[in-house]
């Protein structure tokens, strides 16, 4: 249907975005497939090393999920800033991937743990890494006649940590400013893989390249939180709009990215306190 | 414009069939097809909480969804909470007794949207409730007297509970 209808059709996830804009008339689509009956789409599995989240997993879900908490707390961690209850009752994780609204938190989880999204059209299927994925604001890889199929997620090894942190005028309102971050040590305590990820700041979510290349190698009991942090806010394009200053959103990405970090970091020593 | 659809549901107990266009909204239908006018429409884009309803029992925004939906589906509205001789819920008595409503408007959302978030957090402390709330406005800005019902309710239903647990 995709296919046949082109540009004038728009798949309906779980409605907590299109709808809203269909309303205001910012959007406006001759067709809208439904794909709320597709159970396909639902299903979250665990293979190989990784997570396989479908597209039409609904926010409540992946917040209620312990397996998911186990093997991504960052998803877990991110739901709760999602809009509502009511909204994350039906908002979906595909949505609001393929969505890409800048100032969302699934897509810079994605970008955090470097996760896949599962395409497919009616004659081909592809994966593209999340960096990839998302190329400007509303704007991603999908074509017109191409459906998110999936989020694979890679599940980070034990001796991890993550944060997520946002600023938004209201409680559930989109984030002026976000920051989420992964931190992995090895057995000697150093940092061996670490994600560092703004977004609400710019047209898609960003990594902070200058942030994360400080972090490795790193042990854990000498980090400047506050310092990355800032380090965090150098290499970014950040937006300048109504509801924020650039040089604010920079100030604020700042102070949330060592903020998280230094969360990140309190993860890591709680767990290896209760091993001990 | 298309042919339109029928779509069958059970609203507050009492069946509907319409026959329904493939562009209304849960809460058009609702309060046109169905008379369920407690289901009220401020921002009509998602933000305000006045139209919520329980879908199948779980809290959604009745603006955000299209009727053609929710074909085969159970809705309760804030009139479905009430005994059908007029005895109201917990949580509705609860308002009535903090004065948790002062025009109205949003009362039948904040209702449904406390039913549903009481259901989940049987014990809530005060910042729960605020942010178990924050999905709904008042624009009176009656909230000290909406947080002290849902409080109220609160505990009325969890010494309930309690008493059931010991027979």
């Amino acid at each position: 249907m995709l296919a046949a209808h082109g540009d004038e059709a728009k798949l309906l996830a779980g409605g907590q975005s299109l709808v809203p804009l269909l309303a205001l008339r910012l959007a406006r689509c001759e067709h809208l497939i439904d794909i709320n009956g597709v159970d396909a789409l639902k299903t979250i599995t665990r293979a190989n090393g990784s997570l396989r989240i479908g597209a039409m997993v609904r926010q409540a879900t992946i917040e209620a999920d312990l397996t998911l908490l186990e093997a991504a707390p960052l998803l877990t961690l991110a739901t709760p800033h999602i809009g509502h209850f009511q909204i994350r009752n039906r908002g979906t994780i595909g949505g609001s991937v393929a969505h890409a609204d800048p100032a969302a938190e699934y897509p810079a989880v994605a970008v955090a743990l470097d996760a896949e999204i599962e395409i497919a059209s009616a004659t081909s299927r592809r994966a593209v890494a999340a960096t990839d994925f998302f190329d400007g604001a509303f704007s991603t890889a999908l074509e017109d006649d191409e459906l998110l199929v999936a989020i694979i997620l890679p599940v980070w090894s034990g001796q991890s940590g993550f944060a997520i942190r946002e600023v938004a005028r209201r409680h559930g309102d989109f984030a002026l400013a976000g920051a989420a971050v992964g931190i992995q040590v090895d057995q000697q305590a150093n940092i061996d893989r670490a994600a560092v990820v703004l977004f609400g700041v710019g047209n898609q979510p960003q990594r902070a390249t200058a942030a994360e290349a400080a972090l490795l190698g790193m042990p854990l009991e000498k980090l400047n939180t506050a310092e990355l942090g800032r380090l965090a806010t150098t290499d970014l394009l950040v937006i300048d709009d109504g509801h924020a200053s650039a040089s604010y959103r920079r100030r604020v990405g700042a102070h949330l990215a060592g903020n998280a970090i230094a969360s990140a970091v309190r993860h890591i020593c709680e767990e290896e306190e209760k091993e001990v | 414009m298309t042919e339109p659809i029928p779509v069958t549901t059970t609203v507050n107990g009492v069946p509907h069939n319409a026959a329904v266009e493939a562009r209304k909204t849960l809460a058009d239908y609702l309060r046109e097809d169905c008379l369920v006018t407690g289901v009220h429409l401020g921002c009509e884009q998602g933000a305000c909480g006045a139209c919520t309803v329980l879908l199948d029992g779980i809290a959604v925004r009745a603006c955000l969804l299209f009727a053609v939906q929710v074909d085969g589906s159970t809705v309760t509205t804030a009139e479905g909470l009430m005994d059908p001789d007029g005895t109201l819920s917990t949580v509705q008595e609860a308002f009535r007794n903090c004065h948790g409503l002062q025009c109205g408007f949003c009362t039948p959302g904040f209702v449904i949207s406390a039913t549903a978030f009481l259901e989940n957090h049987p014990h809530p402390t005060l910042d729960d409730i605020r942010t178990g709330l924050s999905g709904n406005l008042c624009r009176c800005t009656g909230y000290q007297g909406i947080v002290a019902a849902v409080q109220q309710a609160a505990s009325k239903l969890s010494t309930r509970s309690g008493s059931e647990d010991k027979q």
